[in-house]
């Protein structure tokens, strides 16, 4: 008999498969989803490791690059600089022969009427650009002076912004925020919604109708009023935020949970968990919950982009991070601004932002086909 | 005759047909090359338990294959070649000299259009017109399939039938352009007995007065006895034996084909000694349910499912409930478990339980169990096997250690015949006969004193029908259980109860011993149902 024995198992390997393990083998073989995966991973590293890496911290100013606009050259330029040291050499009251740079380190032939002091380095040290001057030679008894240093070169791969402050590392802020908050504020209307949307939905009856009104409640007052509320009682804060952003998306998880919910109430095991004597609350967590997590786990995947979002546009009203911190909402707030004169800071945090978005729609695609495949 | 269409050219031949379906675990073959005939005004019936292919072949055939099936070899149509023609060409045998009735009348028809337009979508877009013009066509079918007053009908939207009536209009569908095949997947499995019954004698009607060929597609062999000219076996995509019906079943030449015709349910249930105790009792036992009174409606309505129904279960007995859908006999086994609000009063051994609320029923839960009907709704997919019968354990024996609820887990499953290395699985991994098993280990685990079986064999092909309730009478006599065995199915009852009880309406029109009812019954209602159930009232 095919039906007494799991004859199908191979031997040792008597694990299942879960729907969920199912769920990613299917996901896995969807590639927009995967390179949605990859970009987002790609983009996470560039902004949690990036500072690492780069020198710049997102504070620091550079006031001789002020709104420089993005290059892969070093600044300042060679022409740049040999016109910053000719103003050192005529301060210090000598001729530019000759000006080169390689790399990191620069030579100058300087030449004077009168014999030159050694100590006329400490001028080409005072300037910004140059450090570490030494006399290689001296030659014509001290009239022509070959001098080394160190040049002071910053890279500005995404440019600088008004206050003279590296794009890049404050992209990458930006980036850490708005992933943060994404994320965070996610969770918070995933612990709030499912087991909120789970209890209403379960208990039904009167219960449910108390709790569903009072979403709906929350949902007739605008947000931004909850949030300028919030903001004026609270003062502004990093983790204010993503509570009140979590506080507001909860609402729509509690709905399809609870729909979920619903439907799940009338399945027959169920019924067998009633009928072995679990109790609501075991009920609801060991068989409602688990059965509601492939839509909320897709519904994540919409959340957190709508999220990022919302961020945005508090900071672009001023209501969100303060500086110097920054988010990709207030880097594009900022951007915007400038449009005409710098639209470097408009195009790379929108770059990285419109990324994060699509990304995250295809492995939201990804999941929900992964989760709910009409083809089997 | 048959021996006349023998001779006759066959209007449908399908050669080396395979289907196979794409799966992360690599191509699944469902049906591996499987050759048929079908001749002018025959009735093949194709027999298979579920996973045989048999429901596949069909669909490969009419090109209705799930996106990630594919179909290959040759079945042509008077010679018109059907595998591989575009979806248009298609569209000019299908629904018009082929035409396709399936197992569910619940979910085959639209619910938004009343039924009448769509019968006259498919006339009208097979033969041109409009919808208007094809009315008194749809009038005509509708009588035809013997639906009452279609001038009434022919507006009514599918909620506002029943069952059965749902099937009769697909039938009507499927007759509107007079096809010569008429390919009928399971078409009474859904519909109770007494229905099952006129379905088939309105299917044998039409196809004498059409001379159309119906292809049937079915588990019970019942209907196959009764019907078909010739029979195909199927299993596991391949044909086990073909040939003339009274052939098959008087001499059946592979093991395979005389397993399926001795699956029906045998043996009797001798009734307990006369002194057994009474375990558990019910009387006066009364279940409303309350239709929302909605916003305009000033009152409630109240739809009384089970009405002054009294039961008394003594120990190592067998209730057998039965009665058509409707009949409240679910509803009863629910109460009686205290699962459904109710009134009456009950008792379970010598204590009252009438007045427990849920959370003084909990203890009790663990000496009354359930089974239900639908071993893929009843399992969570979410859980192993392990944590799906362990559950109970977890509530009502708490102090267990997680080995030791592991050892439990392995006893109860090797009890009901399952390899104990199932419970790291999960339910999606299972046939329907091995996930009732679960279910039944879920509620042996336990060890009750009585069980609610609310249907546990009719989701289930007949001979794995006949492995389970072996193993329920099994379990039976090893722990002395006591059964409400719930069934619309006579000759499972038959088998598996020494008492019955029929319902109908939410009363208990008869009951008494089993042997009594079967043989003698008193009321017209349950002769009825009986006549149905052996004779499917086709002989007429």
């Amino acid at each position: 008999m095919t039906d007494t024995t799991v004859s199908s198992a191979p031997e040792g390997e008597v694990k299942g498969r879960s729907l969920f393990q199912l769920a990613v083998l299917r996901f896995r073989r969807n590639r927009p989803a995967m390179a949605g995966s990859v970009m987002l991973v790609l983009i996470a590293c560039f902004s949690f490791l990036g500072p690492f890496v780069i020198s710049h911290s997102y504070d620091q100013v550079f006031s001789s690059y002020v709104t420089v606009p993005p290059s892969l050259e070093p600044r300042p330029g060679a022409d740049a600089l040999e016109a910053a040291m000719k103003g050192v050499a005529t301060r210090a009251r000598v001729e530019l022969q000759s000006f080169s740079v390689e790399g990191e380190t620069f030579t100058a032939v300087v030449t004077a009427e009168d014999p030159i002091d050694p100590r006329t380095t400490r001028y080409f040290d005072r300037a910004n650009e140059f450090d570490r001057t030494e006399v290689v030679t001296s030659e014509d008894e001290g009239r022509k002076l070959t001098l080394t240093g160190i040049v002071d070169r910053e890279y500005f791969l995404f440019g600088t912004d008004t206050n003279g402050r590296d794009l890049m590392a404050r992209v990458m802020l930006g980036g850490q925020i708005s992933i943060a908050v994404g994320l965070l504020a996610s969770l918070v209307s995933l612990g709030i919604g499912v087991v909120y949307g789970a209890i209403s939905g379960y208990m039904g009856g009167r219960v449910d109708n108390v709790m569903m009104r009072f979403v709906e409640i929350l949902y007739s007052l605008p947000f931004v009023f909850l949030v300028v509320v919030l903001v004026v009682f609270f003062g502004r804060s990093f983790v204010l935020i993503f509570i009140v952003i979590g506080a507001v998306e909860w609402l729509d998880m509690a709905r399809i949970v609870r729909g979920q919910t619903l439907s799940l109430k009338r399945r027959e095991f169920i019924g067998a968990a009633e009928a072995l004597g679990l109790t609501d609350w075991q009920i609801i967590r060991r068989h409602v919950i688990p059965n509601t997590i492939g839509p909320v786990v897709i519904f994540v995947t919409v959340i957190v982009p709508k999220v990022i979002l919302l961020e945005s546009f508090l900071s672009f009203l001023g209501l969100g991070v303060q500086a110097p911190l920054t988010s990709w909402g207030s880097l594009i707030a900022e951007g915007a601004n400038n449009m005409q004169s710098a639209p470097w800071l408009l195009i790379f945090p929108a770059i990285f932002f419109v990324v994060t978005l699509f990304s995250l729609n295809f492995v939201g695609d990804g999941l929900r086909d992964a989760f709910d495949p009409k083809d089997r | 005759m048959a021996d006349m269409r023998k001779t006759m050219e066959p209007i449908l031949t399908v050669r080396d047909l395979k289907v196979s379906f794409t799966t992360p675990d690599g191509d699944v073959d469902a049906v591996k090359g499987i050759d048929l005939d079908v001749r002018p005004g025959e009735t093949l019936a194709v027999v298979g338990e579920s996973g045989s292919g048999k429901s596949q072949t069909m669909m490969g055939i009419m090109g209705l294959l799930a996106a990630n099936g594919t179909v290959s070899g040759s079945a042509k149509y008077r010679g018109r070649e059907m595998i591989g023609l575009s979806t248009k060409a298609l569209n000019e045998i299908r629904g018009a000299r082929i035409t396709m009735i399936f197992q569910e009348p619940m979910t085959s028809l639209d619910p938004l259009y009343p039924v009448g337009r769509q019968i006259a979508e498919v006339i009208a877009h097979h033969r041109g017109g409009t919808r208007k013009a094809a009315r008194p066509r749809v009038l005509e079918l509708l009588k035809l399939v013997g639906i009452p007053d279609p001038e009434r009908r022919i507006n009514s939207y599918p909620h506002e039938m029943s069952g059965g009536q749902r099937q009769r209009v697909m039938i009507a569908m499927a007759l509107a352009n007079e096809p010569d095949i008429l390919i009928a997947d399971e078409p009474t499995t859904a519909l109770d007995v007494t229905i099952q019954a006129q379905i088939l004698k309105l299917l044998r009607d039409l196809q004498k007065r059409f001379d159309m060929a119906i292809v049937l597609i079915t588990h019970d062999l019942g209907i196959v006895r009764h019907f078909a000219e010739r029979v195909m076996v199927m299993r596991r995509g391949e044909v086990v034996e073909q040939g003339a019906a009274a052939d098959i079943f008087d001499n059946p030449k592979a093991d395979y084909t005389r397993m399926l015709i001795e699956a029906e349910p045998s043996g009797r249930k001798q009734p307990p000694p006369d002194g057994a105790p009474i375990i558990f009792e019910g009387r006066n036992v009364t279940v409303d349910y309350k239709i929302d009174a909605g916003m305009f409606r000033k009152r409630a309505l109240l739809f009384r499912a089970v009405d002054d129904v009294s039961i008394s279960l003594r120990e190592g007995q067998t209730i057998g409930v039965v009665g058509e859908s409707g009949s409240g006999k679910s509803t009863l086994g629910r109460a009686l478990l205290r699962l459904v609000p109710s009134t009456g009063s009950y008792r379970f051994g010598k204590t009252d339980i009438s007045h427990l609320d849920r959370a003084g029923m909990r203890p009790l839960r663990r000496s009354m169990q359930l089974v239900f009907q639908d071993p893929y709704g009843s399992l969570s997919p979410r859980q192993t096997v392990g944590e799906i019968i362990t559950e109970g354990l977890y509530v009502h024996e708490p102090q267990l250690s997680r080995a030791a609820r592991d050892k439990r887990a392995i006893e109860a499953l090797k009890e009901v015949g399952l390899d104990p290395a199932a419970r790291n699985r999960y339910p999606h991994e299972f046939s329907g006969g091995q996930r009732q098993r679960i279910a039944i280990a879920r509620a042996l685990i336990l060890k009750p004193r009585a069980v609610v079986l609310d249907e546990p064999t009719s989701a289930l092909d007949r001979s794995v029908q006949g492995q389970v309730i072996e193993l329920l009478r099994d379990l039976q006599a090893r722990h002395g259980l006591s059964y409400i065995f719930i069934s619309h199915d006579l000759s499972v009852v038959r088998a598996m109860s020494d008492y019955v009880v029929v319902m109908k309406d939410g009363k208990i029109v008869e009951e008494g011993p089993a042997d009594a009812i079967f043989s003698a019954p008193r009321q017209d209602y349950t002769r009825t149902l009986i006549g149905a159930a052996y004779n499917l009232a086709l002989q007429g």
